[in-house]
């Protein structure tokens, strides 16, 4: 089950990443200058960064960790 | 003059760091190509940042964002953000344990290894290395015409370093900091190197930004207003179908085999951990603020002749001198520490994946290796240098091929995921995936030279109903089905020859799976 829904909040992100919505708007400027479409994937990056967050706290490969201990 | 010495001061800390890690190694190519596997955690993650970014990320980026607006950043900067942290985590992590626990030190050692196979592993090192070479050279141009620019006095418009000694800098700053400290000296340089060119955004925006006679939002507010400038504050001039395609391109980042070498080269698994969280954040400090004053470039400085240069004319414009040297500095970092690890990636197949397989190794041992692989970084970049002097004027021929290379390496990624998690994937899989690639770069190249943009290629139907599947769209660059990038196809027709070869043959014996997949030797009979 956990398994499904981190597939399934991959794939949600891929999806954000294709702001159809954003295509032709410049406005609103975030913080006056910012077009929305900059701003927006600018936030989908900090997305990205916090997707990898999840999945390294969920999904990461304890078993590769084995050979972690052949060198410390 | 100013910033011809900052930047000179810095290359030549360069040097000295080289030199440094020259004392702390020993004579084993483990030693040279990867630093013992002892990378740190932050070391990792700034190196690894250093490794993928190059000038591009500063200067094209700009450029681009220049010509075509903000949708840079979602076409190349935030699909990177997803993209190559997933790549590190699912397929780096991998081959790190891979390399701990076989020894490999590139690729095509695991590839070779996995499927129990010789020449087809020589074969994918051949593609890996024609794709490659163009991108080290291109870096040493990027490089010469960088510290031209920067140093071009305002007054006699001649460049203080001219274009050949900003690339025989380059070189031999890159050959000195690589052949004396191998990885060990490179990663060093990288821990300054990202740190200046991670610096280098924000310095610029708070910089131009205090100098500006308006402010920020007056630009852009005017952009968004005249019709004729509105497409670079949204993305109506951009095809849907580019951007998606572009999601496909850094699938092309771990497959890169500087980027994948230095996966070998962490102590712990443990790195990964921060740097595929960091990953996306250093992206968005080097990118949001380039591509930004990339489009600020054309509301301030109007019409320019070369678009490319926009950021380094604002910083000469709006920066003071010393701040604009530091600021180079900043971009000359992102030339030379991709550059450098290109320079050791191939130095690395050559020797391990050629020299040492085919019995060089065996005759001269590891200290010879080590010699090796430092003549032949010499060599290749003598011989990157010459060719960067003679073909300046088409450099464009190697931008392209850059382009290819990216759609090309983005291909090879079924391989590598079919290497690592389908046991019943085989070497005449991996082959034919590998000639599927090759042959669809070289027919590419071939139509590009022997059509004109607009021409049809392959079309089904006629009329208004027809779909045009392969045609030269306005830039001259063959696109698929009515506009997506080649590289859809490619990834698509590669995945098909993996999945079809392998099913056609049979999967390597029993005790190679269960080296790899921990199942029992009677896998294969099942």
């Amino acid at each position: 089950m956990k398994k499904i829904l981190l597939f399934l909040l991959i794939v949600a992100v891929y999806v954000a990443h294709q702001d159809f919505w954003n295509w032709r708007q410049a406005e609103p400027m975030i913080f006056g200058f910012l077009p929305i479409g900059l701003a927006y994937h600018a936030a989908y990056s900090i997305l990205a960064a916090a997707l990898m967050a999840v999945l390294v706290a969920c999904a990461w490969p304890k078993h590769l960790e084995d050979r972690d201990k052949s060198s410390k | 003059m100013t910033p011809v010495i900052v930047i000179l001061a810095y290359l030549a800390i360069i040097a000295v760091i080289g030199s440094i890690a020259f004392k702390k190694s020993r004579e084993d190519t483990e030693d040279f190509f990867l630093a013992s596997r002892s990378i740190g955690s932050l070391v990792f993650f700034l190196s690894l940042f250093a490794t993928n970014m190059t000038a591009f990320a500063i200067l094209g980026s700009s450029g681009q964002a220049y010509r075509q607006g903000i949708g840079i950043y979602g076409l190349m900067a935030s699909s990177s953000c997803f993209v190559i942290p997933l790549t590190i985590f699912f397929i780096g992590t991998r081959l790190w344990a891979l390399g701990k626990k076989f020894g490999y030190q590139t690729q095509v050692a695991f590839f070779r290894d996995r499927w129990e196979c010789n020449h087809i592993g020589t074969v994918i090192f051949a593609l890996s290395a024609a794709m490659l070479v163009p991108y080290m050279i291109i870096s040493i141009m990027g490089g010469g015409t960088v510290l031209a620019n920067l140093s071009t006095s305002s007054a006699t418009h001649q460049p203080l370093i001219p274009y050949a000694w900003g690339c025989a800098v380059v070189a031999v700053v890159v050959t000195l900091n690589v052949f004396l400290g191998g990885m060990r000296g490179t990663v060093w340089v990288n821990i300054l190197q990202t740190t200046l060119f991670l610096c280098f955004g924000a310095v610029a925006v708070a910089v131009i930004s205090s100098q500006l006679p308006l402010g920020f939002s007056h630009y852009m507010n005017d952009l968004a207003a005249d019709p004729k400038t509105r497409f670079l504050v949204t993305r109506e001039k951009m095809p849907p179908q580019v951007f998606w395609s572009y999601t496909l391109i850094p699938l092309s980042s771990i497959m890169f085999p500087h980027m994948a070498i230095m996966c070998f080269s962490a102590r712990r698994v443990s790195a990964f951990k921060q740097t595929v969280v960091a990953y996306p954040l250093a992206i968005l400090a080097i990118w949001l603020p380039c591509v930004f004053l990339g489009v600020l470039g054309a509301a301030t400085l109007g019409k320019i002749p070369d678009p490319d240069g926009v950021l380094l004319q604002m910083l000469q414009k709006y920066a003071p001198a010393w701040l604009a040297g530091v600021l180079g500095a900043g971009i000359i970092s992102a030339v030379m520490g991709s550059d450098a690890h290109q320079v050791l990636a191939l130095s690395t197949m050559f020797t391990k994946d050629v020299f040492a397989h085919y019995g060089g190794h065996e005759k001269f041992g590891e200290r010879r290796s080590v010699h090796f692989a430092r003549g032949f970084i010499v060599v290749v970049t003598v011989i990157a240098y010459l060719v960067a002097l003679s073909l300046k004027e088409k450099q464009g021929i190697f931008e392209i091929a850059v382009r290819y290379a990216f759609s090309g390496f983005a291909a090879l990624s079924p391989v590598m995921v079919a290497a690592l998690f389908w046991r019943r994937s085989t070497k005449w899989g991996a082959l034919a995936a590998t000639l599927f690639v090759a042959g669809f770069l070289v027919w590419t190249a071939l139509m590009q030279t022997s059509h004109k943009p607009g021409d049809v290629l392959w079309q089904l139907g006629e009329g208004k109903e027809a779909i045009k599947v392969f045609f030269l769209n306005p830039r001259g660059d063959v696109a698929f089905w009515n506009g997506f990038m080649t590289v859809a196809p490619m990834v698509l027709g590669s995945t098909v020859c993996v999945i079809l070869f392998s099913l056609l043959t049979p999967p390597p014996g029993p005790a190679t799976l269960a080296r790899y997949f921990n199942t029992s030797p009677s896998y294969a009979s099942t």
